[in-house]
């Protein structure tokens, strides 16, 4: 039990990933998360604006349905499953954290400085959220897959097009970490 | 209850991406550091365990539960819809930390800002159902 509640090493984690994938090929589905976000834009009546959005989303449900376990899954995993470990970061990534602003890096899942509601409801807060939030829905659909899309289930079936979107997803993340931050959080 | 095994296989995958610390913005941050092999090693187990059990699948021509042959379906061959949509998902990855599986799974931790990333995902989503057409793919 104390080996569950502590955090899983990546040698446990990413093979029991590797598992919700192939269970559900063998459920005759494929793993994609993203587009989740194309179904919840129908059922809020996307499909009057473009046709991209007129698709029979009733089967997409088992999708939405995974979508909720993941839910429960977070919920389960934070109040039944954890030791309140701090993440366990390299301390160079916690001292360059510091410099940009944000403190106590590992102590929670999330910076306060981004997701706690006084940060969020400030013009700053809400458009990095947003735009962040808006910017990851554009891309996968364009992209035609997310992390769980391409980088896993394409990388694992040997697509080629999914190896050109992940490092598509490392030239945008590394311009961002390395360029952009600077310049949305330094002084 | 065809859609249980669904709820089930969702559940686990929120412990799982939970306990691995993937959906963490701090993990997400160090890895386009590269100062932790935490994130690297985790997508790369997932894919080496990944490629070897599609493998065994396609060579046993496993049936899918229902008794349907499985069938992966092929991406589109391009390069610019992947390099370009990937680059603009990795920004906002990067940003906001999280991407469409952990932003669920996060909601359910009980970040409920959360919800405005996701907010912003689907005008994203929606925007491009609006101009695809006039995207290079």
């Amino acid at each position: 039990m104390e080996y569950i509640l502590q955090p899983w090493p990546w040698y446990v984690s990413g093979p029991l990933i590797a598992l919700v994938m192939l269970a559900l090929i063998y459920f005759g589905k494929t793993f994609g998360m993203s587009g989740n976000l194309r179904t919840l834009c129908t059922l809020g009546g996307a499909d009057r604006f473009a046709s991209f959005f007129k698709f029979d989303w009733k089967a997409e449900l088992w999708n939405l349905t995974v979508v909720l376990g993941a839910v429960i899954g977070g919920f389960i995993a934070v109040h039944y499953l954890s030791d309140g470990s701090v993440i366990d970061l390299n301390p160079t990534t916690v001292e360059d954290l510091n410099s940009l602003g944000f403190e106590n890096a590992g102590a929670s899942l999330l910076p306060p400085e981004l997701y706690d509601w006084s940060s969020v409801l400030t013009p700053k807060g809400l458009l990095i959220l947003i735009g962040g939030g808006f910017l990851v829905g554009f891309g996968t659909r364009y992209a035609g897959g997310c992390t769980s899309g391409h980088a896993i289930t394409g990388l694992s079936n040997l697509q080629w097009p999914s190896l050109v979107a992940v490092i598509g997803f490392f030239i945008g993340g590394l311009f961002m970490v390395h360029i952009l931050y600077p310049l949305i959080f330094g002084a | 209850m065809k859609s249980l095994k669904f709820l089930l296989v969702g559940i686990f995958f929120g412990i799982v991406l939970v306990k691995s610390e993937a959906v963490s913005w701090y993990r997400i941050y160090e890895m386009f550091q590269f100062q932790s092999f935490h994130m690297y090693g985790i997508i790369g187990s997932a894919i080496a365990v990944g490629i070897l059990g599609v493998w065994l699948i396609k060579r046993s021509h496993l049936k899918s539960v229902d008794g349907q042959a499985i069938d992966i379906p092929p991406k589109d061959k391009s390069i610019p819809r992947y390099l370009l949509g990937g680059t603009i998902f990795g920004l906002g990855w990067a940003l906001a930390g999280a991407c469409p599986g952990p932003m669920y799974i996060l909601v359910g931790t009980g970040v409920l800002s959360m919800l405005l990333v996701i907010v912003g995902a689907m005008l994203g989503t929606f925007f491009y159902g609006l101009i695809k057409d006039n995207l290079p793919h």
